[in-house]
Parts: C-alpha cells; structure tokens; sequence
C-alpha cells in the first residue's frame, strides 16, 4: 500500500534549462525567444489560455518533434535528458486491449526491464483504481481512465516529471485527493505541471507562471506560504488566486 | 434473439434467391445443361456426395494451408516493411507487383515447377491471400496513435537500443494493430478461393474446379452447379471461422467494428 514519495534519490532530480523555446505556424507566433528554467526537485505550475502552446512547450521539453516547434533544452546537471522524464499526456492513451496493471507497466516492458507488479497495484491502489486492475479500459469512466495514466505516469519513477491537465477529468472531491496524493509522489522531482484550474496551480505549484497570449510571455504569480500541497482556507490563497486570476484575464485583454 | 431475427433474415433470402431461380427456370424453360433448376441441383448434391466431398476436401485443404502460409508470409512482410526504409524499398514494389499480374498469368507457370498436386493449388491462394495481410498490417502499424508514439519515445528514451524494436513491436505497435491484420486477414478469407480453383481450372487431378471443368465439359451442369454451391458454402463457413477467430482475438477492438452486425451473439 506504500507508494514511493520522492525519488530514491530527491538530490538528483535536474533543473531543466529552455532557451529560445518558439512555436511558428506560417505567420502566426504563438510565443518566442521564450526562455525559462524550472527550478530541480521543485514542481512548477504553467497556466495559459487554450491554445496559447502549452502542451507544445511540454513536448520540447520531453524531446518529442513537432511541427512549429524550434528551441533548444538542457539539463541543469549537464547530463542528458533522456530517459529521465516521465510524461502525462493531454489525453490518456491508454492501451485498449491491455488491463490496467498491464498498462501502468507500459514502461517496464519497452524498456526490456522486469515489471514490477506490486509496485505498480500499490499505485493504482492508492489512486483508488484497485478494484479495477484487471479491467480493460473500456469498461473505465473518463476520470477512471485518466487515474489510470497517472498511475502509469508514477511507475516510472523519472526525476523529471511533465503532466498536462492530470486531473482535469476528476470530480472535486476525488481532484483535491489524489492532488494531495500526486503531490507526496511526486514531492522532490522536477516537476511541470500544466493546468487551467488556478486553485490547482497554487496548491500544487513552488512556483506559478502564465504563459499570455499576445506578448507570448510568462509572467510569474507570487505564490502564497505554506507547505505544498497547501491549504486553500489559508488568508494569503485567497488573495494569490485573485492576483492568478487578474493575469490570467490580462492575457486575454491584450490579445 | 438477435442472432435467430439474423439467421432468419438470412434464411429468408437464400429461400427468396432459390425462389427466383426455380421461377426463372419454370418461367424460361431453358434447356438442364444451359441451367438447371434448385431441385436438380439438390438432387445432384444429394447423389453425388461422396464425389463432391471428396473434391470438397481437397480445395478446402488447399485453401486452408494457403491462408495459414499467405498469412505467415503477410505478416513477416509487413514486419520487414515496417521495420527499416531500404527493406520497404525493395519489397513493396515486389509486394504490389505480385499483385498487378494477374493469378491466371502465374498459374500454369505454378503448376509446371510444383506439379498438379495440391502445392501449386497452396501456392497460388497463398499469392492472393498474402497481399491484403501485407497491407493491413504494415498500415496499421504505420498508423500508431501519434500519442502512444510519443508516449514509447518518452519511454524508452536513453535506455538501451538492443531489443527495442522488438519490444515496441510486441508490446505496443503488434497489438495495436491487431485490428488492421484482422481486416486484412477477412478480405484474405473472402478471396481465399479464388487461388485455388483458378489453380485448379490451370491444371489438377482433383478438387472442385477440376470437378467444374469435367462436369462443364460432359455438359452436367446440375454436377456444376453442385459444385459450385458447395464451394460457396466452403468460402462462407471460412470467412465465418476467421471472423469469429478474430473477434475472440481482439476483442476490444469490436465496437468499433463495421463487421459487427455479423456477429452470432
Ligand atoms: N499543424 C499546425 N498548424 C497550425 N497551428 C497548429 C498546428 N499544430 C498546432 N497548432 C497550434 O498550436 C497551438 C498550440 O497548441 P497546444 O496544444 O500547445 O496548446 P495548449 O496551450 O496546450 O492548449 P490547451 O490548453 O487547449 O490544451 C494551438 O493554437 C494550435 O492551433
Ligand atoms: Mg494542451
């Protein structure tokens, strides 16, 4: 039942360095000269209107191609990347005709590496998927099937993690649980994490950045005080998820 | 209750179709050796049995033993061609061209360098069936879900290259798709005959072609009717087999499947 909180080794997880990140379609900038470093063993929040490229700054870092996609990434210790970072797409992509153990261990068996299945029914456990580890995914609910690649995104146990919308499917209740529960997992690894729910970010973030449409910039929110994941009855949450909520609507003003 | 409306449906039309026919020859009164009637036919059916499945047998085992290599050689075909660019480059064009001449052009060649027995027969079912395998299957490989490729790239990347192709084979682009061969393998099971009883009708000692020519030639055509009914029966019993095999193979792949309505539920 025990799910590891941290990486083995949390001193290891790299900050990650973006220089010059671009997405050019034709005439149309969606950002450019876009620089940022996240901060290593530290979780980053990143909101931004849809469409601004935020899953497109995400596939630059994870070193996937992609059309309009120009810039270049690093790794704070100078080692590669590769092979370090864990991903959790938009959208599920679960397998269809593999059960959901066999889907969370997705990693282990292309990589050629034993899989480890107790490790992997402790996380789905702990996710409350374990009644359905044996199921396929066409018998899972949106927000059972999106449980399901977390649970995938945590057996991989990468000190870099990027997570795009990870609980966007969830109902409040079980959202604010397994954001407690991602929080503990994930607590020691470089982490992005893109949302549209300000709350979310300011719960889940040691620092929060909106990417703004025209200007293709990030601007950085204070964040408030507290241990992550962190108390929305808090006085200073109220006030951050104001600030939070000015840039995000000054983004949309200005385009 | 849905499969007994299903087999009703189909029941009706085969008795609508036999119907027609008899209508036709009661109507017309063609002579029996330009077309016989339903009841000639059955009768023919019924006396010559022994005869017909005898044949029956042979054209059965040969297009059996076609699909199974054709689909042997479809699938390690469309292994090579997904796997690496300069193998695509010299097999497809091999693949298409095996396909733009014509099976009757091939046959009598097939017959002179494997003989009249049943290989020839093998051969050329194995020559039509492998190309729809081929082609189903390296398409649905080449179209993984761009996630899922992404989602393997991440994966795998900075970790060691030896077995990864196969790994990705065999875990993620095999079963993905799975469905795809499955098209490819139907279209094969429906095509299926058409290799062997041209082979047949090239030159054989046996088998239902063979037998439609003889009975063509001493003017039975109720005998030829006979036979050709039989390998109608054949051609369905195996479309329904494969059909059913795949269905049980990959089953989360059903509700999408346009096929479906077929299914003996
Ligand atoms: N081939 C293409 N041609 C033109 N524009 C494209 C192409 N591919 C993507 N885009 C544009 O790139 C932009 C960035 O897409 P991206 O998925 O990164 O946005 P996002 O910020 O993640 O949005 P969301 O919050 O809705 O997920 C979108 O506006 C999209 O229209
Ligand atoms: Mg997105």
């Amino acid at each position: 039942m025990t799910v590891p909180d941290g990486p083995a080794a949390a001193g290891r997880s790299p900050a990650i360095v973006i220089s010059g990140a671009a997405l050019r379609f034709g005439d149309t900038c969606h950002f450019a000269g876009l620089d940022l470093t996240l901060d290593g063993g530290r979780t980053t929040c990143l909101l931004g209107p849809s469409g601004i490229g935020k899953t497109s700054l995400l596939k630059l870092i994870a070193g996937l191609p992609a059309a309009g996609l120009s810039g270049t990434v690093s790794a704070g210790d100078g080692a590669p990347l590769a092979g370090r970072i864990a991903m959790m797409a938009q959208r599920d992509h679960l397998l269809p005709w593999a059960r959901l153990i066999d889907n969370t261990m997705l990693g282990a068996r292309l990589r050629g590496e034993a899989p480890d299945e107790s490790r992997a029914r402790a996380i789905l456990t702990r996710l409350g998927l374990g009644p359905a580890i044996d199921l396929r995914p066409e018998a899972l609910s949106g927000g059972m099937r999106q449980r399901a690649a977390l649970a995938r995104t945590l057996y991989e146990d990468r000190p870099v993690v990027l997570m795009d919308e990870p609980f966007s499917a969830l109902d409040a209740v079980t959202r604010h649980r397994l954001q407690e529960v991602t929080a503990r997992a994930l607590a020691g690894r470089t982490v992005l994490l893109v949302t549209h729910d300000p709350a979310e970010a300011l719960r889940l973030g040691d620092r929060v950045l909106v990417l703004n449409s025209r200007p293709g910039a990030l601007r950085e929110i204070e964040v408030p005080g507290g241990a992550i994941p962190r108390d929305q009855a808090r006085g200073d949450f109220a006030a951050a998820l104001g600030r939070l909520f000015e840039s995000l609507g000054d983004g949309g003003a200005q385009g | 209750m849905k499969s007994m409306g299903r087999l009703a449906a189909a029941l009706g039309a085969g008795i609508a179709i036999l119907l027609l026919w008899q209508g036709a020859v009661t109507l017309f009164a063609p002579p029996p050796f330009i077309l016989p009637g339903p009841a000639a036919v059955a009768r023919r059916l019924w006396l010559d049995r022994a005869l017909l499945l005898d044949h029956g047998l042979i054209t059965l085992a040969e297009i059996g033993l076609g699909l199974v290599i054709g689909t042997l050689i479809g699938i390690g075909a469309a292994i090579a061609i997904s796997a690496s660019r300069p193998l695509r480059r010299i097999l497809l064009p091999l693949v298409i061209a095996s396909q733009a001449v014509p099976v009757f052009a091939i046959a009598p060649l097939l017959v002179l360098w494997l003989g009249y027995g049943m290989a020839s027969k093998i051969a050329m079912a194995a020559i039509v069936i492998f190309f729809p395998v081929t082609i189903a299957l390296a398409d649905g490989i080449a179209r993984l879900e761009p996630g899922l490729v992404d989602l393997a790239r991440v994966m795998t990347g900075g970790g060691s290259p030896r077995g990864r192709r196969w790994r990705l084979l065999r875990h993620l682009y095999g079963p993905a798709a799975l469905p795809a061969l499955g098209s490819g393998l139907r279209i094969a099971a429906a095509v299926a005959p058409i290799g062997a009883v041209i082979g047949e009708w090239v030159g054989s000692a046996g088998g239902l072609g063979w037998l439609m020519l003889q009975a063509n030639a001493r003017a039975k055509i109720d005998l030829m009717f006979a036979a050709l009914a039989l390998l109608a029966v054949i051609a369905l019993l195996l479309y329904r087999l494969v059909d059913g095999a795949l269905r049980r193979a990959t089953p989360w792949a059903n509700s999408t499947d346009i096929l479906k309505e077929s299914e003996p539920t």
